[in-house]
């Protein structure tokens, strides 16, 4: 994969690089997600219903955090498909972390197919309250 | 993508939006896998598969973080309709760089095949899926018929 990743905690802009996809992405699921903020470091919340804790890899590759997970639906006998709005199994997006982020120090949790992520920033880095005097 | 949030469409335009598409739904939506002309817009919030075999008709709604208990299923006849909430608390002193996710209530209406029997219905909420199974009468499954 690694197609363009989308760039995320670009601090000043807070302009984020839409992705787009390569033809080995093609039939993966983007999930949607909410980026913010905040003085500690930068949360990501992704919807990915249907992936159960196992079936989610998700990975600091480079600059990149990859989210990526499969759907786990227990086979049916002779299920015919009547109506799919969700026409693959797999969720994958990819997302530039800039180096003000910790990545070694990532945090994630999974429940009821809503993943965050959250990745502090340096110590050294956090927003400090600049005093102003007289 | 950002019609969900609510901050650039009125209300009403909202719920003129959520009509069409629950009428999408009841008159048009049975198009068989592979997408139809009414088949609703990428994105719509929840997701919904259908799949059926000969005893049951399995539905599967994706809706991810939400707490089971709102929801809302009932079945009339063949028409199923799953409704709910998923609130999504927002950090006001944060930055926010995305916010793609659908926030608020949702409903959504889905015509199943005629055959299926009301007072059968299963409902378990696992993984942000709802899976929903109703089983079919007994006549309507094919059978063989024996030749002596």
């Amino acid at each position: 994969m690694n197609g363009p990743a989308e760039v995320m905690g670009n601090r000043g802009t807070g302009r984020v690089e839409q992705s787009w996809r390569s033809p080995s992405t093609e039939a993966a699921l983007r999930p949607a997600v909410d980026i913010y903020e905040t003085g500690e470091g930068i949360v990501l919340q992704a919807d990915v219903p249907g992936v159960a804790k196992e079936r989610l890899n998700l990975r600091v590759e480079g600059n990149n955090l990859i989210v990526e997970g499969s759907i786990g639906i227990a086979p049916q006998e002779q299920m015919t498909a009547l109506y799919a709005d969700v026409r693959s199994t797999v969720y994958r997006r990819s997302f530039a972390l800039s180096n003000e982020l910790e990545a070694d120090r990532i945090d994630a949790n999974l429940k009821d197919g809503l993943l965050t992520v959250r990745i502090p920033k340096r110590a050294d880095l956090r927003a400090r309250r600049i005093e102003v005097t007289s | 993508m950002f019609s969900s949030l609510g901050y650039s469409e009125s209300p009403l335009f909202e719920q003129f939006r959520r009509l069409e598409q629950q009428f999408d739904e009841l008159f048009g939506a049975w198009t068989p896998a592979g997408g139809g002309i009414r088949s609703l817009p990428a994105g719509t919030f929840p997701a919904i598969n259908v799949a059926s075999n000969p005893d049951s008709v399995i539905v599967y709604v994706f809706a991810p973080g939400i707490d089971a208990k709102s929801l809302e299923i009932s079945l009339e006849e063949n028409v199923l309709s799953v409704s709910g909430q998923r609130d999504i608390p927002v950090e006001q002193s944060a930055t926010h760089y995305r916010q793609e996710r659908f926030a608020g209530a949702f409903r959504r209406v889905i015509v199943l095949p005629e055959d299926v029997d009301p007072d059968k219905v299963e409902a378990a909420y696992r993984d942000g899926i709802v899976q929903i199974t109703v089983q079919r009468h007994a006549v309507a499954k094919p059978r063989l018929i024996e030749i002596h």
